[in-house]
């Protein structure tokens, strides 16, 4: 698996526990783009998920021990980039996110040159497949965002997410560790990169049940504004703006 | 006022020799012990120095010496809790690092082994 060849493309899914869907995530992505490499990053499951990923013709790259979302997902990232690859677009191995969206995922980072894509559950009709805690959550955090990214997100906690390799360089370097999806777009945005979003289907999880819970909720509102906080306060690293031509 | 001081000195004698032991078992790093060994010893000299104590909390504004002793206690701890999260974070930071860099040397290690293996 390298990514010598020009607009190279990887599919990384990361993975705890998901041997029941974690096969049918990856024939679905080999569907969907034949020819792309998917590679499975494992947290360190105790089920069968590595084998059914192998079984389903994925690459595994297993974690010595479980280091949390952004930690496995940041691993996927530095592993594309030191492979060469020039898109690496994430999704999760629950089987929530369809991977016929994907060409348009890729299409749109190629297209546009932006440096993310967000695959939104809610850039079209079909948005409202999400629990109405989560649509709280997430309607909040666009309010949040708008100031701070300069633009509104409609999506800001989708972990449906494409990058091109000037992103991939920088989360190779600096990916927030735990619930990583809003604070990434902060710290991309202190960069002055840009972000789009695309509409993307979403689907209720194949196996297993989602781990957040009323007070993991408050948890992650506290976690992810101080998130958001500390990098906007980060002012040393953010670069500069581009001059206009005159 | 003397019981606390006594209850103070108890305390502080018990934290030095339950980290001295933790040192000599090797429970705790030698370089993590000093602030726990030298916050014990600050509180074991004012709980048996009236004189210093009383001087310390006429400077702090406080009537009663052993609040000054207790504030001061409080202080010494929060700034050892604080440098230890320091220390906590980073030790996390690399500890994923490390993880990830043995993660991606093994999934080139399997890859050579195949590409060697044909």
């Amino acid at each position: 698996m390298t990514g010598k060849r020009r607009d190279s493309l990887l599919i990384l899914v990361p993975a705890l526990n998901e041997e029941g869907a974690v096969g049918g995530v990856v024939r679905a992505i080999r569907e969907s783009v034949p020819g792309a490499p998917v590679l499975v990053v494992d947290d360190c499951s105790t089920d069968g998920t590595i084998a059914a990923a192998r079984a389903a013709g994925a690459e595994v790259l297993p974690m010595p021990h479980h280091l949390g979302l952004g930690g496995c997902v940041q691993a996927g990232y530095k592993l594309a980039f030191e492979l060469g690859f020039e898109y690496v677009i994430r999704l999760d191995g629950d089987g929530q996110h369809d991977a016929q969206d994907i060409p348009r995922i890729y299409e749109t980072l190629r297209r546009t040159g932006c440096h993310m894509v967000i695959g939104s559950r809610f850039a079209e009709a079909n948005g409202s497949n999400t629990s109405w805690l989560r649509a709280v959550g997430i309607h909040f955090f666009r309010l949040v965002l708008r100031p701070v990214l300069g633009k509104p997100v409609r999506d800001p906690t989708s972990g449906y997410v494409g990058v091109n390799r000037k992103a991939l360089q920088v989360f190779s370097q600096s990916f927030p560790l735990e619930y990583p999806e809003i604070e990434a777009l902060v710290v991309l945005q202190r960069k002055r990169f840009v972000f789009e979003e695309v509409p993307c289907r979403m689907h209720p999880r194949r196996t297993g049940r989602s781990s957040i819970t009323p007070l993991k909720s408050i948890y992650y509102i506290v976690h992810v504004l101080l998130g958001v906080f500390v990098n906007v306060l980060k002012y040393e690293r953010r670069a500069p703006k581009p001059k206009r031509r005159s | 006022m003397d019981r606390l001081m006594d209850i103070m000195t108890g305390l502080s004698v018990l934290l030095i020799v339950l980290v001295l032991a933790s040192v000599r078992r090797a429970h705790i790093r030698v370089e993590y012990s000093v602030s726990w060994l030298l916050g014990a010893a600050a509180l074991l000299v004012l709980s048996r120095a009236p004189v210093l104590l009383n001087y310390v909390a006429g400077r702090m504004g406080i009537t009663y010496p052993p609040v000054a002793l207790l504030l001061i206690a409080g202080f010494v701890f929060v700034i050892i809790f604080y440098r230890f999260s320091v220390i906590i974070s980073k030790l996390k930071d690399d500890n994923i690092a490390l993880a990830q860099r043995v993660a991606i040397l093994e999934y080139h290690l399997r890859s050579r082994k195949g590409s060697i293996a044909g």
